[in-house]
């Protein structure tokens, strides 16, 4: 199952090239942008592992796109994304994120139903992937 | 005329270009213009950078057509003495290659060697990775890069700082321009113990001395610049003025007449608030007497 989260994500994935202006674009509204990578994509999982630094002040989309490449390389089978956030407000919030790697085999979520009491029914999603613990997630199927 | 944007590829492309349309369309000109004028002197030097404009824009137009496999070079080094307008220029140069599309931004990043090298093992790596992804898409601009490298001190980390920039250097020549500054005989000395960094200059460009009447000219623009003049009488002992200064010690050509006058107009603040009544012209003038109490008409030390 495709896992649909942040921009972009009912089209085809990302081409390099889409992705280098995607970052164009955020760098020239002045966003920092971040490079997150994670094995949970379970949609409360909000903060994902960050590869390095946030880059601030850039004004090319080439240490991104280096960074990418890198994070890529040594997660090869997990999500990535690529986020940006605005400080012009004083604060930084989040402007744009947009998945730039996903794993060859998405197994997908498990709608769990329990009953409570009364016959009422709790919903919770699980993700198949959790299943494993961490090192055991998105292995080369 | 001829279509630029057809097809690319040498044999389905147009016979002609029309090269004064494409510089005319670029700006160049007026920028170049502009540059003339706020520019005194350094008549070699603007020569380079018209030079470097054509090479641009042919090289655009070749791209266009299929014809260029690389963009040119452009990392620099600029030579000369303190206030010969190396650091000016290179704002300029960041402008021009901007606008010719070579660079994303005109972003110009200055640094020197405490701004890459660490203080201590592991710390040079990640503070040069650091300026290098904030200058990328611009101009770095390494102020006295000889620095960087200390002959005496074989462990020294500034020879990190050196090879993680030859390596940047050579892999993103299209993202970034470094250009290295400094004296002409320190920065020789450098180049030929980092040979490396010589073989990746695509151009080297001298910044001569300012000669006495080019620096009351650039005086008289910097003044000019702030709706200051010179008073008949002022001119002729500023240009006095200049003549001794360059004899003295710690004489930095155009930097030092910016002092001068910076402290001429103290000085004329200083007389004009204690004369009362003033007309409007006189907030405007910098007059003889501003100059003539400056310690470089003494015979004592210049100065700062
Ligand atoms: N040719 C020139 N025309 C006008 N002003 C100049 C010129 N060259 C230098 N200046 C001014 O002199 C000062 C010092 O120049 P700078 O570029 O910092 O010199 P450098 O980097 O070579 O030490 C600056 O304020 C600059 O604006
Ligand atoms: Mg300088």
């Amino acid at each position: 199952m495709r896992l649909t989260q942040g921009a972009f994500s009912y089209l085809p994935d990302l081409t390099d090239e889409q992705i280098e202006a995607q970052v164009n674009y955020c760098i020239d509204h002045g966003w920092a942008v971040n490079i997150e990578y994670t094995d949970d994509p379970h949609p409360r999982n909000t903060y994902w592992e960050m590869w390095g630094m946030p880059m601030f002040d850039l004004a090319s989309a080439r240490p991104v796109l280096d960074a990418l490449q890198a994070c890529r390389e040594a997660f090869t089978n997990h999500y990535i994304r690529i986020s940006a956030s605005d400080s012009e407000k004083g604060w930084e919030s989040l402007r744009l994120s947009f998945i730039a790697q996903r794993p060859a085999v998405e197994p997908g979520f498990q709608v769990v139903r329990s009953n409570g009491p009364g016959r009422q029914i709790n919903y919770t999603t699980r993700s198949y992937a959790t299943d494993q613990p961490p090192e055991q997630r998105y292995r080369d199927v | 005329m001829s279509d630029a944007s057809g097809p690319t590829g040498p044999a389905a492309g147009p016979v002609s270009i029309d090269l004064a349309r494409e510089r005319a369309e670029s700006g160049i000109d007026v920028y170049l213009a502009e540059l003339d004028t706020s520019l005194i002197g350094l008549a070699p030097v603007k020569a380079r950078i018209a030079e470097i404009a054509s090479l641009l824009l042919v090289s655009r137009v070749r791209e266009r057509l299929g014809l260029a496999t690389t963009k040119p070079t452009l990392h620099m080094s600029f030579t000369g003495n303190p206030g010969t307008g190396k650091t000016t220029v290179a704002k300029t140069m960041a402008e021009v290659l901007h606008r010719l599309g070579y660079i994303r931004t005109s972003r110009l990043i200055t640094v020197s060697r405490d701004d890459l090298v660490g203080e201590y093992i592991g710390h040079t790596a990640p503070k040069t990775k650091e300026v290098l992804k904030r200058a990328m898409g611009g101009v770095l601009f390494i102020d006295e890069a000889y620095y960087l490298y200390r002959a005496e001190n074989e462990r020294d980390y500034g020879q990190e700082a050196i090879e993680i920039l030859l390596q940047v250097m050579e892999d993103n020549r299209d993202d970034l321009v470094v250009i290295l500054a400094g004296y002409a005989d320190r920065m020789e000395h450098f180049f030929s113990s980092n040979p490396g960094f010589r073989s990746r200059m695509a151009h080297h460009i001298e910044f001569p001395d300012y000669s006495d009447r080019e620096l009351v000219a650039i005086g008289e623009l910097m003044l000019r610049e702030q709706n200051y003049r010179l008073s008949p009488a002022a001119e002729a002992t500023f240009a006095e003025y200049v003549a001794l200064r360059r004899r003295q010690p710690h004489f930095a050509n155009a930097r030092s007449v910016r002092n001068a006058l910076d402290r001429a107009k103290l000085r004329q603040a200083e007389r004009l608030v204690n004369s009362g009544v003033v007309s409007v012209e006189a907030l405007s003038t910098i007059e003889r007497e501003d100059i003539l109490v400056s310690r470089v008409f003494d015979d004592k030390q210049p100065e700062s």
